[in-house]
């Protein structure tokens, strides 16, 4: 832990989050933080979804696991969902994925879940700093992989 | 009113209003024919840098409009056109149109600007408030309707010095035109169209800031106005965007802005206030500041802060409190030169304890107001339209829109000063009353757009085409956008990559088209601003192209990118190029979906049945469709009721009973008085509403007209003395003949009761003049009586300036007071005290009144919460509602169907309430006029071979759109219901199903990119 922070302030260490964002609230939210220019850390990268309860436990895995350093996930305020509900079977696979990555030995602050209305462009940008705050004290993620004993294989090449 | 209806309708002058109208009507079935005075439609807007309150680049919000516009087929756009002869009546009228020459064929004319290159002649451009040159021949701005140049006959130098002597001068610009589109022997023509209404939008001027010479404008050549400013500022200005001084290209550190130059004069007999100038200075102040890379002083010079409209007061109270710009209350004497030779301007004041001050400013902007323009008074002159004594329209009262003739309405300025909200609000109530005047003719004149047959690209190799906006300097002053170009080009797929000023404009859609079919492009990435706004626009572009409009997506790197990490430029490009890169990634795996159609119900349901309400369901069914009226109150009315006069003088008794009688008796309405709701479901076309005695009403269309509430304060002894009244209570009582106000003779309001503080941070807007008015109506009465208004900043817009300055010149006394040092009530026996410290002997007045009137706020309705749930629309920190874009869609919500008007959008006056409260029946009734509801077909779909019938994802959807068939043992999903949510798809335990738009695949795949 120690020697990461060292390397953060050598190199203002800048850790890639991928952020689920439903189209009708947050994305809303984080267009309106741009038009406000409320300024927050460059460390999403944005897939716009219909609704947050579009996110299927996968991608949070696949992002892990292709060296995003974490996963936001956001949607309406509860009882706000454009559809209706999206937004609570989001909330319950969020809670079964926390645990699986407890269970995989990642770091649950790695991921985050949030709600920001289409109103709240300034709460956007908080949520970012938020996440990038938690992610970046964890520093980078080194993905889903067994460490296999090869045998000093992968050295030799 | 003729019986001959004709189902069009002329607009006159193509600027924001024109252009909204326009779209309205052609949406809705109308012909219409667009009259523009000069070269190319957008009026102001296009001129402006960016808007309040929200910042938006204006040219950015404005350019779809632009485009709509100009290839709507059912609006037939004439351009350095005007009117000249009308004759007929209302739903029938003959308009002859005179056309001046353009000495350029718009049909053949590329837009290439080679005419422009090789004319040799340089003119001031007024279009950049003549700070920078242009040719003549010209387009006045790069994203210009129609993408064409044209000749300016009076500086050419063949049409003023060949052409009459027959002598071939010059003509380099026939020479350099590659499309052989220019003809220096074009003439004039006249023409006639027939329509059955007109709407005059034909904008207003700028005060002519060099007839106050006190002002130096025009000798001193650091003083400029403010819309010289905007270009300043702009990135298509004549210096690019760099905010410096036009005459020594130094950097200004130091700025003022000097308020109401032009208004609120009544010396010079311009007695009102323009209303928008205030919002404007503050804007610009921290837009130069946000600029700059230097740190700029900023100093506004102002008699009162007005700043009433939605969200504006928090507005400046950003810029006082967090962007540091200055605001100085004072009167200006004079500007004079600096005596130091640095061409700086001195600026004399006297703040308001009396003390005379002056400061040099490296650049002086005045705050000029608005006028009507040459070409307005023209054509209300021509038309023979009642107009006030500063030659702006006059409206009939309560109406909104109406001008003194039947069948014709105004929009925007030409009535008086407005901001862009209001003027589309207008805009679409115009419309919207248009389209109920001419209802039986909808769909006679119109044509249906054809597109190109859609080209299979199923199987074909993919080859994307990527388009990257530099916006202005919105994304390109942050972005490195050149490199982001390169950078796509090395992508998987990506055929073509390039970078475009503008990505939205008319002239970049025409590039787009060429390449798809040049290029043989079959995917289109565009990374520019918010899918949210510009989506539609550049699917358009790939139908008329022939591509199906899926195969394309949108990079966000405006909004969430440029604008949000303006300071770290090297972080910004590398996250635009990997919002990039995770678009060509989901553009390259979009398959082509064709939309879904279905039935639209005509029925509107118009919920709360006060004035709003009751004049949105009015002109509904006026314009043909059936209305539910519903008012969970026991009569009809709502807060109005209450009101005994409006703020021009009218019977606001007279005028409700009026309208509770006319939607009681329109045969096309059924109210619902007295019963509330209980659930709402559906969507666009197709809702069902029960309300709470268990009746169901199906219907297309909602519409959220639910008021507000008056305040109830808590401070000044109100509810313990009873002659301390709220203004809505003293109306009742002078109306009731109260003797408590009858026999009266000392009177105090105290403003802003409720507003302008910390938990409520918005103006109520309405109460200033409200307390005018009453202050006014006591003092007329009984001359002798002691009338005072304790204010923080006198907030009467527009006209009302008027009665403002009557209040003053018949001796009631304003005092102002601060926000720190609030008047205070008190009572000795049976004495009702104000004190108050007074603002220019700076000491405390005690004053004895028989009548405390609290300037109450107007707050947020209490069953906005409900609606927001079952309507699914967001409401604002106050609870207002919150509009789909507080500029340009003033009266429509996100969620399609559903619009909103009145008070519960935000605090306004009447007349104001009735113009949005047709405005929102003007936009329900486009979306009412379709036969069909199209949704985009992004559905979930079932792999049959894997779905294990396991009814998980029945149990999730919400729309119950998904069921499990019992004999096939496989989900169906019914597209008519499916919502395109995806819960199912995420729910879905064997992966059988997925979302179209938006698969696991792809997803995927844009993840393993990162």
């Amino acid at each position: 832990m120690g020697e990461i922070q060292v390397e953060a302030e050598n190199k203002k260490y800048e850790p890639k989050i991928a952020a689920f964002l439903c189209n009708w609230c947050s994305y809303a939210g984080a267009d309106l933080a741009g038009v406000g220019r409320v300024q927050y850390p460059a460390t999403i990268r944005t897939i716009r979804v219909p609704c947050s309860g579009r996110i299927n436990p996968l991608y949070v895995l696949k992002a892990m696991a292709n060296g995003a350093d974490g996963v936001l996930v956001s949607g309406c305020h509860p009882g706000d969902c454009h559809y209706i509900s999206g937004n609570y079977v989001a909330r319950r696979k969020f809670a079964l994925i926390k645990s699986l990555l407890n269970h995989v030995g990642l770091e649950e602050d790695r991921i985050s879940f949030s709600w920001v209305s289409a109103a709240e462009g300034i709460r956007f940008a908080e949520v970012v700093k938020g996440v990038t705050e938690r992610v970046s004290a964890l520093g980078p993620n080194n993905g889903i992989f067994k460490v296999v004993d090869d045998g000093g294989a992968a050295a030799d090449e | 009113m003729s019986q001959n209806k004709i189902g069009s309708v002329l607009i006159v002058g193509a600027g924001i209003a024109g252009i909204q109208a326009a779209l309205d009507l052609a949406e809705s079935g109308y012909l219409v024919h667009l009259v523009e005075e000069s070269s190319a439609i957008g009026g102001t807007m296009p001129m402006l840098d960016k808007t309040f309150p929200t910042n938006d680049c204006s040219m950015c919000i404005l350019s779809p409009k632009l485009v709509e516009c100009g290839r709507h087929l059912n609006v037939r756009t004439y351009t350095n056109s005007q009117v000249v002869r009308t004759e007929g009546e209302a739903g029938n009228f003959k308009v002859t149109i005179k056309q001046k020459a353009r000495y350029i064929d718009l049909e053949k004319c590329t837009g290439c600007g080679a005419c422009a290159e090789a004319c040799p002649v340089k003119v001031d451009d007024e279009f950049n408030q003549g700070l920078g040159k242009r040719k003549a021949a010209f387009k006045q701005y790069s994203q210009a309707f129609p993408n064409a140049y044209g000749i300016d006959e009076q500086n050419c130098l063949y049409q003023t010095r060949g052409k009459a002597k027959g002598k071939d001068i010059c003509l380099k610009c026939v020479k350099a035109c590659q499309a052989g589109a220019i003809d220096h022997h074009m003439e004039d023509k006249e023409f006639e169209v027939e329509v059955g209404s007109m709407i005059l939008n034909p904008g207003f001027k700028i005060f002519d800031a060099a007839s106050l010479d006190y002002y130096g404008y025009g000798k001193i050549k650091s003083v400029i106005t403010s819309l010289e400013f905007e270009r300043l500022l702009s990135a298509s200005g004549p210096f690019d965007g760099h905010l410096v001084r036009p005459f020594d290209k130094k950097e200004p550190q130091k700025i003022a802005w000097i308020q109401c130059v032009g208004s609120r004069n009544a010396k010079i007999g311009n007695n009102y206030c323009s209303g928008v100038c205030c919002m404007y200075a503050i804007k610009e102040a921290v837009i130069a500041k946000e600029h700059s890379h230097i740190p700029v002083d900023t100093t506004i010079f102002y008699m009162d802060m007005r700043t009433p409209g939605k969200d504006f007061e928090k507005y400046y109270n950003n810029a006082k409190n967090q962007q540091g710009v200055n605001f100085i209350r004072s009167r200006v004497y004079e500007v004079t030169e600096a005596k130091d030779d640095s061409g700086d301007a001195v600026i004399r004041y006297s703040t308001e304890d009396g003390q005379i001050l002056t400061d040099q400013f490296d650049l002086v902007v005045l705050s000029v107001g608005l006028e009507p323009g040459d070409s307005s008074k023209e054509l209300a002159k021509l038309l023979d339209l009642k107009v006030n004594k500063y030659g702006f329209a006059e409206l009939e009262p309560l109406s909104g829109v109406n001008t003194s003739k039947e069948g014709i309405f105004a929009a925007g300025a030409f009535s008086g000063p407005r901001d862009i909200p209001e003027t589309v609000m207008q805009a679409s109530a115009a419309a919207g009353s248009a389209s109920a005047l001419l209802a039986e003719e909808r769909g006679t004149l119109v044509s249906e757009k054809e597109y190109p047959p859609e080209m299979d690209v199923a199987g074909d190799i993919i080859r994307t085409g990527v388009f990257i906006c530099h916006c202005g300097v919105n994304i390109g002053s942050v972005v490195n956008v050149p490199s982001v170009v390169e950078y796509a080009k090395t992508l998987p797929t990506v055929a073509y990559a390039t970078d475009k000023i503008y990505a939205c404009s008319q002239d970049a859609q025409a590039s787009i088209k060429a390449l798809i079919s040049e290029q043989k492009l079959n995917r289109i990435v565009v990374s520019s601003c918010s899918p949210r706004t510009h989506e539609p626009l550049f699917q358009e572009t790939l139908k008329e192209a022939g591509l199906n409009a899926h195969l394309f997506d949108m990079a966000n790197i405006r909004d969430q990118c440029s604008w949000v990490h303006m300071n770290q430029p090297e972080q910004a490009t590398e996250k635009a190029k990997d919002l990039t890169k995770l678009a060509i990634v989901r553009a390259s795996m979009q398959q082509q979906t064709q939309p879904i159609f279905m039935d639209m119900n005509h029925a509107a349901l118009v919920i709360g049945g006060g004035v709003a309400g009751m004049t949105s369901a009015l002109s509904l069914a006026d314009q043909g469709y059936e209305v539910h009226l519903v008012e969970k109150d026991s009569a009809l009315g709502g807060v109005a009721r209450r009101f005994s006069t409006g703020f021009r003088g009218e019977d606001m008794k007279a005028f409700v009973a009026e309208l509770i009688e006319k939607v009681s008796n329109h045969a096309n309405i059924k109210l619902h008085v007295g019963v509330g709701i209980k659930d709402v479901g559906g969507f666009l076309g197709n809702f069902t509403t029960t309300l709470e005695n268990g009746e169901q009403i199906a219907h297309g269309v909602a519409l959220l007209t639910i008021g507000g509430q008056e305040y109830k304060p808590n401070e000044y002894l109100y509810g313990q003395d009873e002659r301390v009244m709220t203004q809505i209570e003293m109306d009742e009582a002078i109306y009731n003949h109260d003797p408590k106000v009858e026999g009266a003779k000392n009177f105090v309001f105290i403003q802003c009761v409720g507003s302008r503080t910390i938990e409520n941070p918005y103006c109520s807007r309405t109460c200033c003049t409200k307390s005018v008015k009453l202050a006014l109506k006591m003092k007329k009465k009984n001359p002798a009586a002691n009338v005072f208004v304790l204010y923080r900043d006198m907030r009467t817009y527009s006209y009302f300036e008027e009665d403002y300055e009557e209040a003053r010149r018949i001796g009631i006394i304003f005092v102002r007071y601060s926000e720190n040092a609030k008047p205070v009530v008190s009572k000795e026996g049976d004495t009702l005290l104000v004190t108050v410290n007074d603002h220019v002997l700076d000491r405390p007045i005690e004053i004895e009144t028989d009548v405390l009137c609290l300037a109450a706020a107007i707050k947020a309705p209490a069953d906005g919460k409900k609606l927001s749930k079952w309507f699914k629309i967001p409401l604002n920190a106050e609870g207002f509602f919150l509009e789909a874009h507080m500029k340009l869609r003033p009266v429509d919500f996100s969620t399609d169907g559903v619009f909103m008007a009145g008070i519960a959008h935000s605090p306004k006056n009447m007349e104001e309430v009735i113009a949005q409260a047709k405005a929102a029946a003007g936009r329900a009734g486009v979306a009412l006029s379709k036969d069909q509801v199209e949704s985009a077909g992004l559905n979930a779909f079932v792999n049959k071979r894997k779905c294990t019938a396991c009814g998980t994802c029945e149990a999730v959807c919400s729309a119950k759109a998904i069921t499990v068939d019992q004999v096939n043992r496989v989900a169906v999903v019914n597209d008519a219901l499916c919502k395109g949510c995806g819960a199912c798809a995420s729910s879905c335990r064997c992966g059988a199903l997925s979302l179209r738009g938006c698969t696991n695949e792809q997803i995927v795949e844009m993840l393993n990119s990162l």
